[in-house]
């Protein structure tokens, strides 16, 4: 039964085919440019001319106020050379290849979860969504008190049952893994969303098979949920990556304080970009380090995308 | 298109990282036009950055509104940390507050690019004498023989203590006879392990504590002619290693507990017995419950040379704003003796204009303020240079490392020298 079901909604779920191009008629293209027009004037206009000066204002030096001069490659020959970029570097991967997976991973599970059929099952997801709606600052602000190392809930917690609390923001060793469980706690809700979404996608009919089929739910969630969310992970993955290569915010507000010893540890390349823009006013320099973050995400991005063939499942 | 949405993300990113890109300052269009000529209603922003001094600075506002009608203030409060930051890219967008504040740190940088307007014309026109301010800031705010400020009020550094935890562990409050060796005497026997008391807190701040202690042992930040740094020298260096022993002796909470509790936060809460801190600090402490009553100031403690650092803030006027008139008008009140007194008698901060700082000092009298006009006399200038920021930010990085012992006192200071002198030469 459950089986002829299959192909029927395969048939709906896919789309008519299209009608091939080159049988437009000249005014549908003039009208298809001048209906995205607005928006492509918009993205030309804040998105990518911003992104061409930047690339131009990565070789000037800046003398005050926006008055440069052409130094040529100078600020890249300093940056390659400089070993906070290295340092940066170093910290952002760490960041990126610890926050992402174990975001992604949460959140499905806790999507998973939430899309059963339990008793207050808004309350919860609203509760799993809450730090997302949450001010960046007001989270990092609410962290630095738990992580407080002399007079924080956490610390006075670990205290109560005899383990004695690392100094989680302001040692080196430690402060960027502090940093990164807020950040994954921070994005869960947002992509527990998303997955929602998805899971809602795929036909109940499928359990129903698998289930006569003798399935249990491990097997389930593994040969039927994740191939079919695979999508949704796709489209995850690629906007936190890009969102962990930049993080800056949580780092700034929980680490960037005069004297921090762990200041230096946690510093990442959008972090970098910001000290020499905007504290020292080296805006060329700070432009050079926004290419080298635009190459390394655009090369990351460009190798997610030849990868999603062998992973992502449309249908 | 999936390719053509990640660009589009890509962009996005440096889009927003790059948002300060715009090249050329814009120009300043009708600078002529004034409102007071006309009679139509003009709106100057007044831009500052200590919430401390927002009821002194309202009551200013009010009271220049009602003596010319037609002219509002709109003050905008923006916290010290991100206030230069603001200002800088206003500055390069051309879009400067009409008056703001300005420190030592930044006027050169801000005089030398001509986002300023030099106030020598209506000063003379007016008649106001610079001779009713304290040399020294009148000299800070002078750049290549313009005056591009009027001092606004000065700050100095004193030794806040807590009365009870001097009581409790019995020892002579600080008076004008303490030296280096009597603070560390105190700071050891005020110092409370168990109870989770230190005797001071020796966080690496320049202005609160370490300029003053560089000064004392006869030591510089930088040159008189502001092309060398003095970091390297053992005068200096010895400024800076009375701070690191307190630390490494156990006297003072670590420089990574100070970074994640304020050190200033710690003595309002009980926790340290000393802070050296400035005299803007004195209003703060006089609203807390905590500190109103139980802590008091004192003189620095001496060193070799009896001396501190001195620092003040100016009122500035934007090059380009479309009403200098009407904001030289609003300066000129801000320097005038009937605002140094609403400033002085809110308790907001020292002002610069002579003979109004008693004021002052009796606006909190439960606090020995005297001390901070007393040492203005011998102190010494806030250290700058042209572009201050560039090595500020240098100093920060290596201070943080020498006070958490990951480079010893000598070798930060050394390297710091080094790389501070290369960014001088290049000014």
């Amino acid at each position: 039964m459950s089986s002829q079901l299959q192909p029927e909604v395969h048939a709906a779920a896919r789309p008519k085919p299209a009608k091939p191009l080159n049988r437009m008629k000249r005014s549908d293209w003039l009208w298809a440019y001048l209906m995205i027009a607005p928006t492509l004037l918009g993205l030309g206009l804040f998105y990518i001319w911003p992104v061409v000066q930047t690339i131009y204002l990565s070789f000037t030096k800046w003398g005050g106020f926006g008055k440069y001069k052409w130094t040529g490659v100078d600020n890249y020959v300093l940056l390659f050379q400089d070993p906070n970029l290295w340092i940066a570097l170093k910290n952002t991967l760490i960041y990126t290849v610890l926050a992402v997976p174990a975001s992604i991973a949460i959140s499905i599970l806790i999507a998973v979860l939430l899309n059963q059929k339990i008793k207050g099952i808004s309350f919860y997801r609203t509760l799993y969504f809450l730090p997302v709606v949450t001010m960046a600052a007001a989270v990092a602000m609410v962290w630095r008190w738990l992580y407080n190392a002399d007079y924080g809930l956490i610390n006075y917690l670990l205290g109560t049952v005899g383990i004695q609390g690392p100094r989680w923001i302001s040692d080196p060793d430690i402060a960027l893994y502090a940093v990164i469980i807020v950040a994954v706690w921070s994005s869960i809700g947002y992509n527990m969303v998303i997955f929602l979404a998805g899971l809602q996608g795929i036909p109940r009919s499928y359990y129903e098979a698998a289930e006569i089929d003798g399935a249990g739910p491990v097997r389930m969630f593994f040969t039927i949920t994740l191939p079919l969310l695979t999508p949704s992970i796709f489209f995850v993955s690629i906007t936190s990556l890009i969102g962990a290569f930049q993080v800056f915010d949580l780092i700034y507000l929980m680490i960037g304080k005069l004297g921090n010893p762990a200041a230096e540890s946690t510093q990442t390349v959008a972090y970098l970009f910001f000290t020499n823009g905007f504290e020292s006013g080296n805006g060329g320099y700070a432009a050079a380090v926004a290419v080298v973050l635009l190459v390394l995400i655009l090369i990351v991005t460009a190798i997610q995308m030849k990868m999603q063939k062998k992973w992502v499942h449309y249908d | 298109m999936k390719k053509l949405v990640s660009l589009a993300m890509a962009a996005l990113l440096v889009a927003v990282a790059g948002c300060s890109g715009g090249g050329q300052s814009a120009t300043p269009s009708d600078g002529q036009k004034s409102g007071a000529a006309t009679g139509e209603k003009v709106t100057l922003t007044y831009a500052l950055w200590d919430k401390n001094q927002m009821p002194a600075m309202e009551e200013i506002a009010k009271k220049f509104h009602e003596a010319n009608p037609n002219v509002d203030i709109k003050i905008e409060l923006t916290p010290n940390k991100q206030y230069w930051t603001k200002m800088e890219a206003a500055a390069t967008g051309g879009t400067l507050p009409d008056v703001f504040w300005i420190n030592g740190p930044r006027i050169i940088k801000y005089a030398a690019n001509d986002v300023l307007l030099p106030l020598d014309e209506q000063i003379k026109a007016d008649g106001v004498d610079l001779g009713n301010y304290p040399k020294a800031l009148v000299d800070l705010y002078t750049y290549d023989g313009k005056t591009f400020a009027l001092p606004k009020d000065f700050d100095t550094i004193g030794l806040w203590y807590n009365k009870k935890l001097f009581d409790d562990a019995k020892v002579p409050y600080p008076d004008e006879t303490w030296d280096w060796n009597k603070l560390k005497e105190a700071a050891k026997k005020l110092t409370d392990e168990k109870k989770g008391i230190w005797g001071i807190a020796a966080a690496p701040y320049g202005q609160d504590n370490y300029y003053n202690t560089i000064f004392q042992a006869g030591g510089s930040v930088i040159s008189e002619d502001r092309k060398s740094s003095g970091f390297d020298k053992p005068e200096t260096i010895e400024g800076l290693k009375l701070w690191v022993d307190m630390i490494n002796d156990k006297v003072s909470p670590s420089a990574a507990q100070m970074s994640e509790t304020e050190s200033t936060q710690l003595f309002e809460s009980g926790k340290v017995a000393m802070v050296y801190s400035g005299s803007w600090m004195a209003s703060a402490f006089n609203g807390n419950e905590y500190t109103k009553d139980k802590v008091d100031v004192a003189y620095l403690p001496k060193g070799k040379e009896n001396t501190s650092v001195i620092h003040g803030l100016g009122n500035v006027i934007a090059a380009n704003t479309k009403h200098p008139k009407e904001a030289w008008e609003f300066v000129k009140y801000l320097g005038s003796k009937e605002a140094a007194e609403i400033q002085a008698s809110k308790g907001a901060a020292i002002p610069a204009f002579n003979g109004t700082q008693d004021t002052w000092v009796k606006s909190m009298p439960n606090f020995n303020l005297k001390i901070f006009i007393d040492q203005a006399a011998n102190a010494k200038a806030y250290p700058i240079s042209k572009d201050t920021a560039k090595w500020a930010k240098l100093e920060t990085d290596y201070m943080t490392k020498a006070w958490a012992g990951q480079m010893s006192v000598e070798d930060a200071a050394k390297e710091l020298a080094q790389k501070m002198n290369e960014l001088l030469a290049q000014e």
